[in-house]
């Protein structure tokens, strides 16, 4: 009997049940949820080409990824998260955000501002002549402002040119004619142009109410998108069924936890105890992970990690039977678990490989619940080596060396089996 | 090591099994196809917890009401606690507005007080087109991957060994779930990925062993070699046996316990792990053993009749 292994090892395992104990619910709370499990929605967009039937560059869609971003930042939902997937898609996934439609709005639809000198008149009503465009949302600066007119009280967008010389020379051009205003192919305004506007600066009226003008101008400051963007697919979770899957999969888990804890007892004894030691190591480095990286668990995530406990044992089942073989080839169990675990690292890491090869391959690849899913099973990989081959192997070891348990039985070897 | 088997004598078994099991798949395959879900086939899924018991009939005559007429057989019932039927899923050929969406969630909560906010997707055709041919390269580029690394660590009829029963593994799944007409959407592509990984996973433990006893001891002719990879895989059976074990409780319990929208993903795991395990010890090594028995030097002429057949 050596006290001091001994004691080694009921430090170790009194450190990770204190951390486990003490810090774990502060960092569950600390990591985000995805919308499948918090409830929200996720929409993907496809950038398409422009008018003129350009397609769009990369530049334009690094443009319109930026549009997006701000526009969505104006939605004011907590960590939305945007992903260019596929060269020319934009998701965006909103966890906890309710308001569909006002979501879609905001983040997909352009103010198509655009002032004309003159119409034609169509089946479908007034429409803008296009061969008398004379400037639109596009020569503006990203200050526009809802204000109230001072003399008549109405409210109205004040803008501002980009080019004030452009709109001086319009203005000029115009003096004594009608010019049209037109938003998303609806005239709101026609007016008379009085005289020549110098500085570059006008307001627009007509839009009513002052939320319509407030509108107006965050969508003409969040900037034209280069491109339209098309709704694609969309996805929405309702909250509370979030909140009931990851219930369910949480309960889901522990009770696998249990089953598998008694499993690795029954099999392996006290070896079995180690195992379920850096299991429990595992799970807490897990969370300290996604925690630490703001990974957003999502349905599929968990259910990797869940699977990964099932995977997490695996190193320590391939140690336990070798530890057996080198007894049953009639080392004495101090070396035959050292020789053991030697043997078998190069085996855990080999087989590990292979499953983190298809982990990149569907990160890579995938999209949405896909990648949640490869970077949770990466995340399951890595965190279940080190737990197993370096937390496990330690405790392992310096519990055989504190000679504590010397029957190969309590580590679940058959009687005899020694002596072959 | 006693070994009350021998699985490498007996592999045209083995062979035979998986082929049968493979063309029956197949013919399945022909017939009916998969059960696509919207993630690879436009329109709608909309996923109703009622928290009460469904009737089919009754939430038609919703959906009628509301001018989204849709059939008895495209509502699928299903609850996850295994206590009652409580959820249904809706499928609709066509891509909701997000004011039919309000509509049917409005209509739900009236007529199911106790239910929750439905959860909607819809996926454009264009989409759907290319997350299929996504999935089919995702899985065919893991296995490239895994091949290449397998090659350089083993040796490359290792490699192929281990693909070939991948490649079985994840068709048996594919096979299943056409067979049973369960609904294939994008998470079933992450469990055949997964499936690939843990599949190859358990082999290469097995393949590991081969490697460290053909260097202890070489064999000297196809018995001899035949004889290692037996007693190989018979020193891993343990483990290959209680990795299975822990690996499957997991995955059961997400089965019987997990949130309803990973029902068919861990289903999928299941088939897959099963197959695993089996494809491992029964393919896996009885493949390389025929193949690398033809390359063995010298070859006596009766064993040189058994590798033909």
């Amino acid at each position: 009997m050596r006290w001091g292994r001994f004691g080694v090892f009921l430090v170790t395992v009194l450190v990770i049940f204190g951390l486990t104990a003490g810090t774990s619910m502060k960092l569950w709370k600390t990591i985000p949820l995805g919308l499948d499990l918090k409830g929200g929605f996720d929409l993907l967009y496809e950038v398409q080409p422009d008018v003129t039937g350009k397609a769009p560059t990369a530049s334009g869609i690094q443009a319109a990824l930026e549009a997006v971003t701000t526009r969505v930042n104006s939605l004011g939902v907590a960590s939305p998260n945007i992903d260019l997937e596929s060269g020319n898609e934009i998701r965006v996934d909103l966890a906890g955000a309710k308001n569909f439609a006002q979501a879609n709005q905001v983040i997909g639809q352009t103010a198509q501002l655009g002032i004309y000198g003159g119409i034609i008149q169509t089946k479908k009503g007034i429409e803008p002549d296009p061969k008398k465009y004379l400037v639109g949302g596009n020569d503006i600066e990203s200050n526009a402002q809802a204000n109230q007119n001072p003399t008549t009280g109405a409210w109205e967008v004040d803008i501002t040119f980009k080019n004030a010389q452009k709109w001086a020379t319009i203005t000029q051009q115009y003096t004594g004619k009608p010019i049209y205003t037109f938003l998303n192919g609806n005239l709101i305004n026609s007016a008379t142009v009085d005289e020549m506007i110098a500085g570059g600066q006008t307001s627009i009226s007509g839009l009513g109410t002052q939320q319509a003008c407030q509108q107006l101008a965050s969508q003409l400051n969040a900037g034209a998108l280069p491109y339209p963007l098309k709704l694609i697919s969309s996805d929405y979770v309702g909250p509370s069924l979030g909140t009931a899957s990851l219930n369910e999969t949480l309960y889901a888990g522990g009770i696998a936890i249990i089953l598998i804890f008694i499993f690795m007892l029954i099999m392996y004894r006290v070896a079995g105890l180690v195992a379920d030691i850096s299991l429990i190591a595992y799970a807490y480095l897990t969370l300290v992970v996604f925690s630490g990286l703001h990974i957003v668990l999502t349905l599929p995530g968990l259910a990797a990690l869940v699977l990964g406990i099932g995977m997490a044992v695996d190193a320590n089942i391939i140690t336990y039977e070798r530890v057996k073989d080198e007894i049953r080839n009639g080392r004495s169990l101090q070396s035959a678990v050292i020789t053991g675990n030697k043997r078998a690292l190069r085996t855990i890491l080999d087989s590990n490989a292979t499953t983190f090869i298809a982990a990149v391959v569907m990160f890579w690849f995938g999209t949405g619940d896909i990648r949640g899913f490869a970077i949770a099973l990466m995340v399951s990989i890595i965190v279940s080596l080190l737990t197993a081959v370096l937390v496990g192997r330690f405790m392992f070891i310096s519990l055989t060396r504190s000679n504590l348990i010397k029957r190969p039985m309590w580590y679940g070897i058959r009687k005899g089996a020694a002596k072959r | 090591m006693n070994q009350p088997f021998d699985i490498v004598r007996h592999r045209k078994w083995f062979f035979l099994f998986s082929g049968l099991i493979t063309v029956a798949g197949l013919i399945v395959f022909m017939v009916s196809g998969f059960n696509l879900g919207t993630d690879f086939k436009s329109g709608s899924r909309v996923e109703l917890q009622l928290n009460q018991s469904v009737n089919v009939t009754q939430l038609s005559k919703m959906f009628a009401s509301i001018g989204l007429p849709v059939g008895q057989d495209a509502i699928t019932v299903g609850g996850s606690t295994g206590e009652s039927q409580t959820v249904a899923i809706i499928r609709f050929g066509q891509t909701l507005t997000p004011s039919q969406e309000g509509t049917i969630a409005a209509h739900e909560k009236a007529l199911y007080p106790k239910s929750l906010q439905p959860s909607v997707s819809v996926v454009d055709p264009y989409v759907a087109h290319q997350q299929s041919v996504k999935a089919v390269y995702s899985v065919l580029l893991a296995a490239l991957f895994i091949v290449i690394y397998v090659a350089i660590r083993f040796e490359y009829r290792f490699a192929i060994s281990g693909i070939v029963a991948l490649l079985h593994d994840a068709f048996i799944v594919m096979s299943v779930f056409a067979l049973l007409r369960l609904e294939v959407d994008l998470t079933f592509i992450a469990a055949v990925l997964t499936i690939v990984g843990y599949s190859i996973n358990d082999t290469i433990v097995i393949f590991d062993r081969i490697r460290e006893n053909l260097k202890l001891t070489p064999p000297k002719d196809f018995a001899g070699l035949q004889g290692l990879v037996n007693k190989s895989l018979w020193q891993t059976m343990a483990r290959s046996i209680n990795t299975v074990f822990t690996v499957l409780i997991a995955a059961l319990m997400l089965f019987f316990f997990g949130g309803e929208s990973i029902h068919n993903f861990t289903f999928a795991l299941i088939v897959g792990l099963i197959s695993g395990a089996y494809s491992s010890i029964f393919i896996a090594s009885p493949l390389w053993v025929a193949w690398r028995g033809r390359s063995l030097n010298k070859p006596a002429k009766p064993k040189m009749k058994r590798e033909l057949t």
